[in-house]
């Protein structure tokens, strides 16, 4: 489908594209600064107190191993939540947008 | 056509075999006499996926069949192949090598490859796909002056792909050098040849296929190789751990940050490229555009992450693996005159065979072959993933905007992308060659650097603010462009350690801090005070963009076969 200058306005005005940018851009900047967060204050502890990661913890492990682990688990779990809002409620959103051009 | 294809191949395997026999006497190295194992499985793999792009030729027709298979890879099988353009032989050898050295260091570095994925996921993936057709220039341009900002978008892909590509062919060369008793400069041919093959005959299609079995081949490997050293500890992580700080010279060090990331600006700057990098990586930019539609463009991003946080993980493991069954063995190491050995630097091969070396005392030496395959294989796909970026650059961005501006059929541009893979394929093999003996370990953090300062500050401000213009993008990118490669050459690793001044004018390891905050604030000034007519026309094209990148209402769908 071609989108002309009549239609872009129809969906300018459709409060249905508007919820679906505010609720998404809300959504997929609060996962970025989760993110962010997540990543940057795993670094600030590896720059300022690598020994708190260097903390035994039980026989042979050290705090640092579940922690960095942690991390990564979190940028899996965070993209999946991101992407199983997109499939239930963006999409629906968008295909309501559809709707409402036709 | 096909007779001249089969041709080629069957100097390649001619090339392989004899090359192998003839250095057969002087290898040295991991398995003393080139490994049999590795020679057949590497050429099981080369047979196959020569096969693949012989099919995939005959199914190239038009220009999108070219640059995107079609949008017709499924976003399983895409999330796959974007793994394996983002796993290199750098990242699995380098990453258990640098576990081998320095212990939970690694682990720090594999969490920053990893982080940019998600960004990529909320800012990036859905937009790309419904913004663009082949490049991630065609994003950018959407709204702003093509020739000058496409001329922009391919000197920032050409440089990323080039250090990169240097990195990967002399990193392929050593291996293969090592791994197959086979002369450097054959091995990088060998490389060279198969990649020109690849791209030029198959296009995406090919390259797709190859990434994908190739991503199969490195996590099944690495599985394998993860599961001998965990049967060895029943399967106790902990044991490992302490069978691992018994035997290395760091002792318990090696469970805790090292030295390596002491510098809190330098940690922060190379957080900053590795994740912001990823996401302004042309090779893997480009992999949006297979898929149908941005749902399939997200299911992709999430197999990538998962794949590759999966990955990682491995690497971690084989690299205390290989602290715990190769340290206690005088027969890894080059022994020092007196009998003695550095458990870390005297390994065979380097600390980055640790992978290697540990197949071989873990799985005996046809496991040992088929990592070498594996890593053989590696490379090859992520070299034909970049060179299929470049010529893409090259062909759509330069040829068909800026050159002939856009008066020419895409099938043209097609034929100028497959010249231009060749080329591409032509300067790596002499680029791999001339800094054979230079240190280029710098090179993968610098693309990252670029990628991060030109490439992604681009895409992002173009795609989210309306007041963005073409001047604005043009002179901001190029002053990250710019900075990126200057504070690399200006900081430790090529001004000390490449040139062997004392000190360097830019303190630290990696610029992107800097070079990204000079980016992302020059497209704001220059686009914040450019008054001209063209700004008014970028400004205005916002709304259409917008309403677009949101919805996908009027994107390229996808070709059915």
């Amino acid at each position: 489908m071609r989108a002309n200058a009549t239609m872009i306005e129809a969906i300018k005005r459709d409060p249905h594209f508007h919820t679906l940018v505010r609720r998404r851009t809300r959504f997929a900047l609060a996962l970025s600064a989760t993110t962010l967060i997540i990543y940057f204050g795993y670094i600030a502890v590896v720059a300022f107190a690598p020994q708190w990661l260097g903390m035994p913890i039980g026989d042979g492990m050290t705090l640092g191993i579940p922690l960095g682990l942690l991390v990564i688990v979190a940028a899996f779990a965070l993209t999946a939540l991101y992407v199983h809002r997109a499939n239930t409620e963006y999409d629906a959103l968008t295909r309501q947008i559809l709707e409402d051009i036709k | 056509m096909p007779r001249m294809r089969s041709g080629i191949a069957a100097a390649i395997v001619f090339m392989l075999a004899s090359a192998t026999r003839a250095s057969a006497a002087d290898a040295g190295a991991v398995g003393s006499a080139p490994n049999l194992s590795a020679i057949v499985m590497f050429l099981v793999f080369a047979s196959a996926t020569l096969v693949i792009t012989y099919r995939a030729a005959n199914r190239t027709r038009s220009a999108a069949d070219f640059y995107t298979a079609g949008a017709g890879i499924s976003g399983a099988q895409n999330g796959l192949a974007m793994a394996g353009d983002y796993m290199s032989a750098a990242s699995f050898l380098g990453i258990s090598g640098l576990v081998f050295a320095s212990g939970y260091d690694g682990l720090v570095y594999s969490v920053g490859w990893l982080v940019g994925w998600p960004i990529i996921m909320f800012l990036i993936a859905e937009r790309l796909r419904n913004l663009g057709r082949y490049t991630f220039a065609d994003v950018v341009s959407f709204r702003l002056e093509p020739v000058s900002i496409r001329t922009l978008s391919a000197f920032g892909t050409l440089t990323v792909v080039a250090f990169y590509l240097i990195a990967q062919m002399v990193g392929a060369g050593k291996l293969i050098e090592l791994l197959f008793g086979m002369p450097y400069l054959y091995a990088l041919m060998i490389v060279g040849a198969l990649m020109i093959l690849y791209v030029a005959l198959g296009g995406m299609l090919a390259t797709t296929w190859v990434q994908i079995i190739k991503s199969c081949l490195l996590l099944g490997g690495a599985t394998v190789l993860a599961f001998l050293v965990l049967v060895k500890f029943g399967f106790s992580p902990a044991a490992l751990f302490k069978a691992a700080v018994a035997v290395h010279p760091k002792g318990a060090a090696i469970m805790a940050p090292g030295a390596l990331l002491a510098d809190p600006i330098s940690a922060v700057s190379l957080g900053l490229a590795l994740m912001f990098g990823t996401a302004g990586l042309p090779h893997v930019l480009m992999r949006f555009y297979t898929v149908a539609d941005a749902k399939a463009a997200r299911k992709s991003v999430l197999y990538a992450t998962g794949f590759i946080g999966y990955f990682y993980v491995l690497t971690f493991i084989i690299g205390f693996g290989a602290i715990a069954f190769l340290m206690n063995n005088a027969a890894n190491y080059r022994i020092e005159p007196g009998g003695a050995y550095n458990k870390v630097t005297d390994l065979i091969g380097g600390t980055n065979m640790a992978a290697v070396q540990l197949a071989n005392a873990a799985g005996g030496s046809i496991f040992l072959g088929f990592i070498s395959a594996v890593a053989f294989a590696t490379i090859l796909a992520v070299v034909a993933g970049l060179t299929l970026a470049g010529a893409s650059a090259v062909s759509h961005d330069l040829y068909e905007s800026v050159i002939a501006k856009g008066r020419v059929s895409e099938d043209k541009g097609v034929r100028v992308s497959k010249i231009a893979a060749v080329a591409i394929g032509v300067l790596a093999v002499y680029l791999g060659y001339i800094f054979e003996n230079e240190n280029v370990a710098f090179m993968v953090g610098l693309a990252f650097a670029i990628a991060a300062s030109c490439n992604f500050p681009a895409l992002v401000m173009s795609v989210f603010w309306s007041g963005t213009t073409t001047r604005g993008v043009f002179i901001g990118g190029l002053l990250g462009l710019v900075s990126s490669i200057a504070g690399v050459v200006l900081g430790p690793a090529v001004w000390v350690k490449t040139f062997g001044f004392t000190t360097a004018p830019f303190p630290y390891d990696n610029p992107a801090l800097f070079s990204m905050a000079i980016a992302f604030g020059g497209i704001w000034l220059f686009s914040k005070t450019d008054k001209s007519k063209r700004a008014g026309l970028d400004k205005a094209g916002f709304p259409a963009q917008f309403v677009r990148s949101e919805t996908g209402i009027g994107a390229a769908g996808a070709v059915a076969y």
